[in-house]
């Protein structure tokens, strides 16, 4: 077996990226995610790649916008608040198709809020934060391991789709420590050769990176491309786990540091004789719909669960579509939900369903 | 096997390096390990604390609320985490330094006299070894030898000479320990 | 029995988060000190930042209102629209007003809005744990900037005090240092001075405090305000750049 490493949560995203090739790194500090900045204003320049603290994470997010556009592997995280700075900037990289990864380590809102774990940015994450017609693709790991993996893929993707990838994490994944495996470092090349602009040297026709399209059919049809790309990353990147939903009565429903606490009430469950099953989202955007409208045939009840009061549970209703029971129990301003309480929510439920 | 432990103290009184230590030694037994610190500004107000989950199977949630062991180097941590013990959970506390008795009685507890014993060994600054040793010695959560053979991964090079008094100290605190 | 110290009343009577020897609490003291010798306690209305001093709102006995990071100076012209006779003022660290918030101190300059701002410059982000501020002097360590910041890299730190003096708006802008009675003493003056010129209706006042953070500097309080004489004040030079007099004076 390759060599385990103890690696906070920030600092394997940080890692993973060099090894993914990313060179650029903008970004400013905000907690918990400051180990991410810190770790690379460390790291980039002994791999030869740039870190730099910007004035805000408004400057910073179009930092991205311009190295991604010269064709840089580039990246850049934040925590809630700061993400929320982001958005006028995510929009305009989807909408001049920029790839790039940002990482949101979410912290409770709204406003300042606090600094603990929480899942209120799903909406924002998920629906486009952003004005416009886009989507990002987003990744909810779960361990740090999952964080690892999923960096190295984002960049990948982002550069296939050539659309912003998001990872959604929470304070606790960032701040936590596990055992992970890094991958090995991977080639620096961007895929971007067709369409950077790096000068229009030797000839070449001038490019330009855009988003104005002023004449209304034009933009018509470039949101239509955007918007075909998209369903194309539906079609092909959507990612899941699905544990125990075969006999399962009641499944649980959870991303990111919630479904690791389902899957021990899950446990918790079964061993007191409640068939609880759990599907965990890898992808929430695209969102696998077809996965939990599967479960939602033979499951009686559908149990979400979430550290914000209500925002995915949308998405899997939207999924159900009223073949089955949606329940919700979520908690909220930094409180990381029991495998105790979510048991026994699981347990009610599976109760008030059998006596039906 | 589980074992979800909260560690707390003063910010300096090493406990995030004993509940990485216990990360590392279970890592390195093949187990799996979670590790998640008290963080931010929160940390100012001086205590500090950190949950460690050591387990064979998948760790669920790295979050510990109700600790199965809870391991305490100041009075302000005993007040705040004693209550939420399991019942038939481990307590063991610094009664150097902790002015009052626990006051639980479905739990097992152990006093560690840990800066008294720390100075017999050489030094105040290793008072959390000799309480990760009793630790140690009473759970068997990890073995011994593998939190030794971690010191050199937790400590900075710099600090390698004091291993030696590391590993005193771990064994001092054990010795007053029956398992 | 004289009584030769007491709380001001501006100050609520309680211990605050700050660590051990940081100046915030000195600041703190000097603006409450100044609402009670005004006299304005009823019409004075803070806005907190974020950064260290996020929960100035717990310590000042006034009304208060909390901005998100570096807008602080934005909401301040909010208030001061909506309460003409009010007393407003700022209190905003350098990460706050230098860096995220450049924008909104130099447009409440140039609008001569009636507001005073307190503005604390430790050449660090404090609350976050020590990344480095736009006013990191060149070298200095950070979690951030760990060789070093660079001059060639994040460029030279930023003297808002000497900028601003620039603006036609700025009616009144000192720099003073927190560092010894005497200075404490002069920055006292200067916080006094600029609430003098927003009561006067003459336009926008700010103070630059030079200040420690022992926590992030890695220092003892002590070391901390040496560090601070040592290396800022040569590069943050004390005194007044603007006053609506019109005149200016360093020493
Ligand atoms: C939009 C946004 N970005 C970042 C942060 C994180 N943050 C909190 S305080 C702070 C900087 C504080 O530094 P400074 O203003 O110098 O104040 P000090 O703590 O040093 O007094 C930052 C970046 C935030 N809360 N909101
Ligand atoms: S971190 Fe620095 S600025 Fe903040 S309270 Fe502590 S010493 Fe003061
Ligand atoms: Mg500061």
């Amino acid at each position: 077996m390759a060599e385990r490493k103890l690696f906070k949560g920030n600092e394997a995203v940080a890692e993973a990226a060099v090894r993914a090739g990313c060179r650029f790194f903008f970004g400013y500090p905000i907690t918990p995610q400051n180990e991410i900045p810190e770790y690379m204003s460390r790291r980039l320049p002994e791999v030869g790649g740039v870190f730099l603290q910007a004035e805000s994470e408004i400057a910073a997010i179009n930092m991205v916008y311009g190295a991604a556009g010269a064709g840089g592997r580039v990246m850049t995280s934040s925590s809630s608040p700061g993400i929320s700075l982001k958005q006028e900037g995510i929009s305009y990289i989807a909408g001049a198709e920029l790839p790039c990864l940002i990482v949101n380590m979410v912290r409770g809102g709204p406003g300042l809020g606090g600094i603990q774990a929480a899942q209120s940015d799903y909406f924002q994450a998920v629906k486009g934060g952003g004005h416009g017609d886009y989507h990002c693709i987003v990744y909810t790991p779960s361990s740090v391991q999952e964080m690892v993996d999923l960096t190295m893929q984002a960049f990948d993707v982002a550069e296939r789709y050539r659309m912003p990838v998001m990872i959604l994490g929470d304070a606790v994944l960032g701040q936590m420590m596990e055992p992970v495996v890094l991958p090995d470092p991977r080639p620096t090349d961007a895929a971007s050769a067709g369409w950077a602009t790096t000068g229009a040297r030797d000839g070449r026709a001038p490019r330009l990176i855009n988003s104005i399209y002023l004449k209304p059919d034009e933009l018509f049809q470039h949101n239509l491309k955007l918007q075909a790309r998209f369903e194309q990353a539906k079609a092909a990147e959507v990612r899941y786990e699905a544990v125990n939903t075969d006999d399962a009565d009641v499944v649980l429903v959870a991303y990111g540091t919630t479904s690791r606490v389902c899957r021990s009430a899950m446990d918790r469950a079964r061993a007191a004789g409640v068939r609880v099953g759990l599907v965990r989202p890898i992808t929430v955007s695209p969102f696998p719909y077809q996965a939990i409208a599967d479960v939602a045939r033979t499951a009686r009840a559908l149990l979400t669960v979430e550290m914000s009061l209500g925002q995915m549970v949308e998405d899997v209703r939207l999924a159900v579509c009223g073949a089955a029971p949606v329940h919700f129990y979520g908690t909220t301003g930094g409180i990381v939900p029991t495998a105790s309480a979510i048991a026994e929510e699981a347990r009610k439920i599976a109760m008030a369903e059998v006596g039906k | 096997m589980v074992e979800e432990l909260i560690i707390a103290g003063f910010g300096g009184q090493g406990v995030m390096l004993m509940g990485q230590l216990l990360s590392y030694a279970g890592m390195r037994e093949a187990k799996n390990v979670s590790w998640m610190p008290s963080y931010g500004p929160e940390m100012r107000g001086g205590t500090a604390n950190c949950s460690v989950v050591i387990s064979t199977d998948s760790i669920g949630s790295p979050i510990v609320t109700e600790p199965m062991t809870l391991i305490v180097m100041n009075r302000p941590s005993l007040d705040r985490f004693e209550q939420a013990v399991r019942p038939g959970g481990l307590l063991i506390h610094n009664s150097s330094l902790i002015d009052r008795e626990p006051e639980r009685t479905d739990i097992r507890i152990i006093a560690v006299p840990a800066v008294e014993m720390a100075r017999e060994v050489g030094s105040d600054r290793v008072a959390n070894m000799c309480v990760l040793g009793a630790y140690l010695a009473a759970t068997g959560v990890v073995a011994y030898e593998s939190v030794a053979e971690c010191l050199k991964e937790v400590l900075p090079e710099r600090r390698h000479d004091l291993i030696p008094l590391n590993l005193k100290a771990l064994a001092r605190g054990a010795s007053m320990v029956k398992p | 029995m004289k009584q030769v110290y007491a709380v001001p009343k501006s100050l609520q009577p309680q211990a605050t988060h700050y660590c051990p020897g940081c100046t915030h609490g000195i600041a703190h003291k000097l603006v409450a000190e100044t609402i009670d010798e005004l006299g304005v306690r009823d019409r004075a209305i803070g806005v907190a930042p974020v950064g260290c001093a996020v929960f100035a709102y717990d310590y000042f006995d006034c009304d208060f209102q909390q901005a998100a990071h570096g807008r602080a100076p934005a909401v301040a012209t909010g208030i001061r629209r909506v309460v003409p006779d009010a007393v407003v003022f700022t209190y905003q660290g350098d990460g706050d007003l230098a860096s995220i918030g450049a924008a909104e101190i130099i447009h409440a300059a140039m609008r001569g809005e009636r507001i005073s701002v307190i503005f604390i410059n430790n050449a660090v982000y404090g609350m976050t744990g020590g990344q480095m501020a736009p006013t990191t002097l060149v070298g200095q360590k950070t979690t951030t900037s760990p060789a070093g910041r660079e001059l060639g890299h994040a460029g030279s730190p930023i003297r808002i005090a000497e900028m601003l003096a620039t603006i036609p708006g700025a009616a009144y802008v000192a720099r003073v240092s927190l560092s010894s009675p005497a200075n404490v003493a002069r920055a006292k003056k200067a916080i006094r001075k600029a609430f003098d010129t927003q009561l006067s209706g003459a336009g926008f006042s700010l103070v630059e405090c030079l200040s420690t953070c022992p926590t992030n500097w890695g220092m003892a309080p002590i070391e901390a305000m040496e560090w601070l004489e040592k290396n800022m004040i040569p590069y943050y030079p004390l005194g007044e750049f603007r006053t609506p007099e019109g005149g200016a004076s360093n020493g």
